[in-house]
């Protein structure tokens, strides 16, 4: 057990850094990025944590997890401990110790946070399911008292995988329906193995399988069978299908043959592997210059996707400045040491093809900075005259996501908002219809991977509520 | 996984097979498809269904052979597994009684037509169907698409079978016989698609095409399969497959189609070298 060192020299020690892949390198090959801490880099960052008795960080995690709690077990050098205090609230600890913008999270409240070094509990919840990983430690799986009641998730994401394992833990049956042929959606299909290796998700998965949930794939609710039919087939259902639909910017040239949506470009490389092309099967155009239109996480990973399948340039054209980026700060830091190349104040406004219908220039406009608009950042306005043509033959567009109808239109009662998403209570994830519930991006457009576990964790908490009160879909 | 229950071989390039599907079955209506994979390292495909026996919970593909996808396909026998089998995806036909139709089919399109023709005689109407192909040994499906429809047209481009000439030719004279006749539907190669909506634009009779598009997810996650109809973007997977095709801008989703002939024609070849075992010299890697 390793020792607790004084409030003063915690207070003094610095945020042990992650070792990460060389940029160069990484940016030619599909490896995760960070390599995560060894055991003495954990335990000394570990130490760190003044073990706060009224700890705020919590209050930042909408998993729930009792941070100082497990911080502690790692000091005490006991990582079964550290693991299962984790997985007490939160399924996927490997997942969201990567992937969750901590720094807006749990990061924030870290009375550290006043001095810019706030304990790095993002690395430490990853370290904590990694090493629980590596050496076989599997969770306590208490006994439960079997409920007689069912339970239809639609969707495998965070939201649906969390609200599946919370419930499972109940005692509920609960099956999962998707319509993909692998399990995670977004983790899967979205998120790039070089920020989120796919057997560490599916390793997570398998986890939750163990609690006795039940899986459908390929199954797409909505097609196969509708939302309507599997509520006569269930007590509760838990609508958490994602956001969906890609947008196009609707300017010329957008239907030429090398214009993906980031979401086509994304799980051609991430869920079919087509990285790993001819080994397997699904092709995906390999660009010598790229331009991802966007610069959210989407854009960052799509920009990082293509340099890394060999494109020589890639760039990133945003319409705004630098200061607005939507994008995590350590993505746009990891995409610039790779040698992204970011287009700020740029506006495409036409995409140049050939006449066989391939890509080989985008017209843009620069912008300048107006008042502030509806989202309250300045507006980007086009500059008269400073139209001008970048040379690239692959063009990604991620500008974000749209509801697909499918579920909907196969839900009645269901109420959708103006923009096709489901209309959920914040605190509960109930809609319009008694018994359904929803949560995720299918309620919030595109939000992250956390907001989505969150969402899981309330509804099934609400879902128990519901059936525990003698009510059912059923009835 | 889901079991080819029985496998035929059509003529040399094109193959049938029942899968037992029985989620898929159930729903399935006319008009509709389903996207398969062969194993976990496959693409994943889109075929329309050619037919389904929502009693035994099977669904009937038929494929040619273009690609190293489909060969592999080909080679599986029966009691063999499909990784992965979804649907039924796309709207379905809109079928009424609308009183005198004609249904088109060339190549495997003859298939796709199967349904769709079989369930508007059903509705009530007189179905005419005009089935096509290079020559007599690619024309499939003749029996069923008989029984489906009220009448059969064959034609073949060398006149090796039926009528001398293109499905278009046989359609023109039907148009030009019987003022009455209120919808078309016509499924195969783009091209065939095109200049049956070229034949019938002068008579103004509704045409609809079932289209073909590249998809991944085939749940309108992906846009793939976007074409333009009319001047807007529609997605083939979900606002479709069907559309009316004096809309379709054939030339963009021709050129779609070729997104990936390169690494096809690469990973065909590659298939074919390995599958030589040989040591003539012609397997190269």
């Amino acid at each position: 057990m390793a020792e607790m060192i004084s409030p003063k020299e915690r207070m003094k020690r610095e945020q042990v850094s992650m070792p990460e892949q060389n940029p160069k390198e990484r940016a030619c090959n599909f490896k995760e990025v960070p390599l995560g801490y060894t055991r003495e880099q954990a335990i000394y960052e570990a130490q760190r944590c003044l073990q706060c008795k009224n700890a705020k960080c919590i209050t930042g995690c909408p998993a729930e997890i009792n941070i100082p709690q497990f911080i502690k077990k790692i000091v005490e050098e006991d990582f079964p401990a550290a693991y299962n205090e984790i997985l007490k609230t939160d399924a996927l600890p490997a997942i969201t110790g990567r992937v969750c913008p901590q720094e807006e999270q749990c990061q924030v409240f870290c009375v550290l946070e006043k001095q810019g070094k706030p304990i790095a509990i993002g690395r430490l919840e990853r370290f904590v399911a990694d090493w629980a990983r590596n050496n076989n430690i599997h969770g306590k799986i208490s006994r439960i008292e079997r409920k007689a009641k069912s339970i239809g998730i639609v969707g495998s994401g965070p939201a649906g995988l969390t609200c599946a394992a919370d419930l499972a833990k109940l005692g509920y049956e609960v099956t999962i329906f998707e319509a993909l042929h692998l399990l995670g959606g977004v983790l899967v299909y979205g998120i790039p193995e070089f920020r989120l290796p796919k057997a560490i998700v599916k390793y997570e998965v398998d986890e939750i399988k163990k609690l006795g949930v039940k899986i459908v794939t390929d199954y797409v609710v909505g097609a196969t069978k509708s939302v309507d039919e599997l509520a006569k087939e269930f007590d509760a259902l838990f609508l958490a299908n994602g956001a969906g639909a890609p947008r196009f910017m609707n300017i010329p040239g957008e239907n030429l043959n090398d214009v993906y949506s980031a979401n086509e470009f994304l799980t051609r490389s991430n869920l079919m592997k087509a990285y790993a092309f001819p080994e397997y099967d699904t092709p995906i155009k390999i660009g010598k210059r790229a331009a991802t239109i966007g610069a959210g996480n989407v854009a960052m990973d799509s920009a990082r996707t293509a340099l890394r399948l060999g494109a020589e340039k890639s760039y990133i054209i945003y319409r705004r400045s630098r200061k607005e980026v939507p994008a995590r700060s350590e993505e746009v830091h990891h995409a610039e040491e790779e040698g992204i190349i970011f287009n700020f104040l740029t506006l495409p406004i036409k995409v140049l093809g050939d006449d066989k219908g391939n890509v080989v220039g985008m017209e843009c406009i620069k912008m300048e900075l107006g008042e502030p608009d509806e989202s309250g950042r300045r507006r980007p306005i086009p500059i008269k005259g400073s139209e001008f043509t970048i040379e690239v033959d692959l063009v990604i567009d991620a500008i974000g996501t749209s509801a697909n109808p499918i579920l909907a239109r196969s839900a009645t009662g269901v109420d959708t908002n103006k923009w096709g998403y489901f209309i959920a209570e914040d605190k509960t994830g109930a809609t319009t219809k008694e018994g359904i519930f929803a949560g995720g991006d299918i309620v919030r457009g595109s939000a992250t991977v956390i907001s989505a576990v969150g969402d899981g964790k309330i509804a099934a908490r609400a879902i128990d509520k519901f059936l525990s009160s003698g009510k059912s879909l059923k009835n | 996984m889901y079991k080819i229950v029985k496998k035929e071989k059509l003529n040399d390039i094109i193959y049938s097979m029942w899968i037992e599907a029985p989620e898929v079955a159930s729903s399935v209506q006319p008009g509709q498809f389903i996207i398969l994979m062969i194993s976990e390292r496959g693409e994943r495909v889109p075929l329309t269904v050619a037919d389904f026996d929502r009693k035994k919970g099977l669904i009937r593909i038929v494929f040619q052979v273009v690609g190293k996808t489909s060969e592999e396909l080909s080679t599986l026998k029966e009691n063999d597994q499909l990784f992965s089998f979804i649907g039924p995806l796309g709207k379905k036909t809109e079928i009424e009684n609308y009183g005198k139709v004609i249904t088109i089919g060339g190549g495997t399109g003859i298939a796709c037509i199967h349904p769709i023709t079989r369930a508007l005689k059903e509705a009530g109407n007189e179905v005419i169907s005009i089935i096509g192909a290079r020559n007599k040994d690619l024309i499939i499906m003749e029996e069923e698409i008989k029984k489906a429809s009220t009448e059969l047209i064959v034609t073949t481009d060398d006149g090796s079978y039926g009528r001398k000439g293109f499905v278009t030719q046989a359609l023109k004279e039907l148009l030009d016989e019987d003022p009455t006749i209120k919808k078309v539907w016509t499924i195969g190669p783009p091209i065939m698609m095109k200049v049956t909506c070229n034949t019938t634009k002068p008579y103004a009779v509704d045409t609809i095409v079932s289209l073909n598009s590249i998809m991944v997810d085939g749940t309108g996650m992906c846009g793939s399969c976007r074409v333009s109809i009319g001047g807007e973007t529609k997605f083939v997977c979900s606002d479709g497959p069907e559309f009316d095709g004096q809309l379709v801008d054939w030339e963009e989703f021709s050129n779609r189609l070729t997104r990936y002939k390169g690494m096809e024609n690469e990973s065909w070849d590659k298939y074919k070298n390995h599958q030589h075992k040989c040591k003539c010299g012609r397997r190269k890697n």
